[in-house]
């Protein structure tokens, strides 16, 4: 469904004017690997989930949590400020946005070498610029937990 | 989404990412994307789909193995349909129409959240969870607090540093995930737009919001003004009650 046909008039004026504001990256060197079966894989999704009992996010908040990786369904929340994406998928089965239960399946049937230990939350309404000093930050995390494959998941 | 990608492979660590807007996507080249054609907050298709969600997952992993990039693929399959979908939506209780504004209103939200306990109940035991609980422990905290709003005067936040704005939303959120967990107690994927449609214009808890966006809007408080205008309503709800006026005024 999210072609930009399948919007309403509003909705898709608004995801355009999105594109108008958008900074301009370049194009970024690509960071080479080991194959795949090699990999360590964490997750990197910018839903707003974090664990119960962890702060939730404010508006406009362009900070990070931190989810371990042996975090269960129900340990999950998710305080993510927009109301204009559907949360009923995510509240029947977190796959749908944290897919950590085929990511293990995956690990086990050796297509993927090994799971970080911490999978990482930010809440995608924050201002792209905010982002980058978080990001870096997270980049040092990630290499210390020799992550070699970061799945970005948004909602 | 595809700014993180570029500044987290900046850093030399290698990134795939899930894209939801092809456009935007596009305009942003992060290194590694694929296109998905599925509804927004469902970036893996649909809940319990497990072989189709692997699907996804191994294309979206397979995109590391490319030589160069940036990569942006279109991954060739729509989501699977609810399962309940063909059969219509039936809400396990039906509600009487509400027409009651201030106090009226949200004893009818009491009595929707009454109505619904059981099911909800059901709902939390199938899952084995419940994603109430950003605002408080349960969601009569959460209605207590919406409550407060419509009926005058407000409660103050709950946690030291929240603001009322963000005190408000997450009781709202609170609120809502209970309605929606309830009439998905059932086994079966109900379609998302029936639940959505069922919420925003059938109960009374859906008036008790548009009741406390119309107080955020005229409020001076700037942590609830933002709210008003983007947070609390979503914008397909806005947009129909906006043309509707538009209306009104043109006859």
């Amino acid at each position: 469904m999210a072609r930009l046909t399948d919007f309403s008039e509003a909705e898709r004026k608004h995801h355009l004017e999105k594109i108008r504001d958008l900074p301009d990256f370049g194009l970024t060197p690509f960071v080479p690997g080991p194959p795949l079966r090699e990999r360590r894989v964490a997750i990197v999704t910018t839903s707003g989930v974090h664990a119960r009992g962890d702060r939730p996010f404010h508006i406009g908040a362009a900070d990070y949590r931190v989810i371990t990786g042996d975090t269960t369904a129900a340990d999950l929340l998710m305080s993510h400020v927009s109301v204009n994406f559907d949360r009923s998928g995510f509240q029947e089965d977190i796959n749908v946005v944290f897919p950590i239960d085929r990511l293990r399946e995956l690990e086990g049937e050796g297509v993927i070498g090994s799971i970080s230990n911490f999978h990482y939350s930010f809440m995608g309404a924050a201002p792209i610029r905010a982002l980058e000093p978080k990001a870096r930050e997270l980049a040092a995390l990630l290499k210390k937990d020799r992550v070699d494959a970061v799945l970005l998941t948004p909602v | 989404m595809g700014a993180l990608g570029h500044y987290l492979e900046r850093e030399g660590v290698a990134t795939a990412q899930i894209s939801l807007i092809r456009e935007q996507t596009a305009a942003i080249k992060p290194p590694r994307a694929l296109w998905v054609p599925f509804m927004l907050g469902r970036p893996f298709g649909a809940p319990n789909e497990p072989d189709f969600q692997r699907r996804v997952l191994r294309h979206l992993l397979s995109l590391f193995e490319r030589r160069e990039g940036p990569v942006l693929e279109d991954f060739p399959e729509d989501a699977p349909a609810a399962a309940a979908q063909e059969d219509g939506f039936a809400c396990p209780v039906s509600f009487a129409p509400v027409l009651a504004e201030g106090r009226g209103l949200t004893r009818a939200m009491w009595e929707e959240i009454a109505q619904l306990a059981s099911w909800y109940s059901l709902a939390r035991k199938r899952r084995g969870r419940t994603t109430v609980g950003v605002f408080g422990a349960t969601v009569d905290d959460a209605a207590r607090h919406v409550a407060s709003y419509v009926d005058g005067p407000p409660d103050t936040p709950p946690v030291a540093g929240w603001s009322a704005g963000m005190s408000v939303k997450r009781a709202c959120d609170d609120v809502k995930a209970y309605y929606y967990e309830a009439v998905a107690a059932q086994p079966g994927n109900l379609a998302a737009k029936a639940i959505e449609d069922w919420f925003w214009r059938e109960t009374a808890a859906a008036k008790a919001f548009l009741a406390i966006r119309d107080i955020c809007l005229n409020s001076d408080d700037e942590s609830l003004k933002p709210l008003g205008k983007l947070s609390l309503i979503p914008r397909f709800v806005t947009d129909s009650l906006d043309a509707a006026q538009r209306k009104q005024h043109s006859t």
